[in-house]
């Protein structure tokens, strides 16, 4: 799915990127707040979908080549996370939606989501 | 290559400068992106571990032919059961940690995942050294 895509289906609100990262894929989705099981989870190329708005959120996708965060629930990131975001390519998207709805109105357009191995950490 | 990197200690909103940085060099050297990404991640977490548990510290960073190898260094309270330490879930993290998404007891279970060696040496009351690399195929 394109990220342009996601836009779309939420009708969100583009916080940054710019317009041709916006045609890039995306091939699952990830929804978390806690961004030590984002590290530890995420294996592919995923849209990731939080409800946190902190400057870790932009570090944590940086490191694993995260290239578009849903921000869920309506929040609003800083402009030094924008800044960041910015910096780095990541485009963020805002939603009023929960995460559930969010989640869901992408899965019923066909994203599906990002698989995890727990047999790897021993959970 | 040698790098050196100074870690500041509480600086919850800086954590992760250091890997942000050494994974900038690492694109710039032409690894591979697979590569990049694992080392990137062990770095993170090992260095978000010294930003909440350690008050800070100093990594280096070296690339060889044929490995990366990381050491971060601290002067923290120290590690009274590394054992307990590397089960997942175990965690004794802060509040002000969790409300930036860490504090799952994830960190070095994933860092022991994502390298290819790690070695962990501590000292109650004196620090913990954490030394990770990686195989260069």
């Amino acid at each position: 799915m394109k990220i342009q895509q996601v836009l779309n289906i939420l009708n969100g609100e583009l916080i940054c990127g710019k317009s041709e990262l916006l045609e890039d894929e995306i091939d699952y989705g990830y929804s978390c707040d806690l961004m030590s099981d984002v590290l530890a989870y995420v294996q592919n190329n995923v849209l990731l979908l939080t409800g946190l708005v902190h400057p870790q959120v932009i570090r944590t996708a940086e490191m694993l080549d995260i290239k578009a965060i849903l921000i869920v629930r309506g929040k609003k990131p800083s402009e030094d996370i924008i800044d960041m975001a910015n910096e780095r390519d990541i485009v963020i998207i805002r939603t009023t939606h929960s995460l559930f709805t969010a989640s869901g109105l992408l899965f019923q357009q066909g994203l599906l989501g990002e698989e995890i191995a727990h047999d790897e950490i021993h959970l | 290559m040698k790098f050196t990197y100074e870690v500041e200690g509480n600086e919850f909103i800086d954590a992760g400068v250091a890997s942000s940085k050494f994974k900038t060099t690492l694109k710039q050297l032409g690894l591979p992106s697979n590569l990049i990404r694992k080392i990137a991640i062990a770095m993170y977490e090992a260095e978000i571990n010294m930003v909440i548990h350690a008050n800070g510290g100093e990594i280096l960073a070296e690339v060889t032919p044929t490995k990366i190898y990381v050491r971060l260094e601290d002067h923290g309270p120290g590690i009274p059961d590394i054992d307990l330490a590397m089960q997942a879930g175990y965690s004794t993290a802060s509040e002000q940690a969790r409300t930036m998404g860490f504090g799952a007891g994830m960190g070095l279970p994933n860092i022991k995942r994502y390298s290819d060696h790690l070695k962990v040496h501590s000292e109650e009351n004196v620090g913990t050294i954490v030394e990770i690399s990686f195989d260069i195929q």
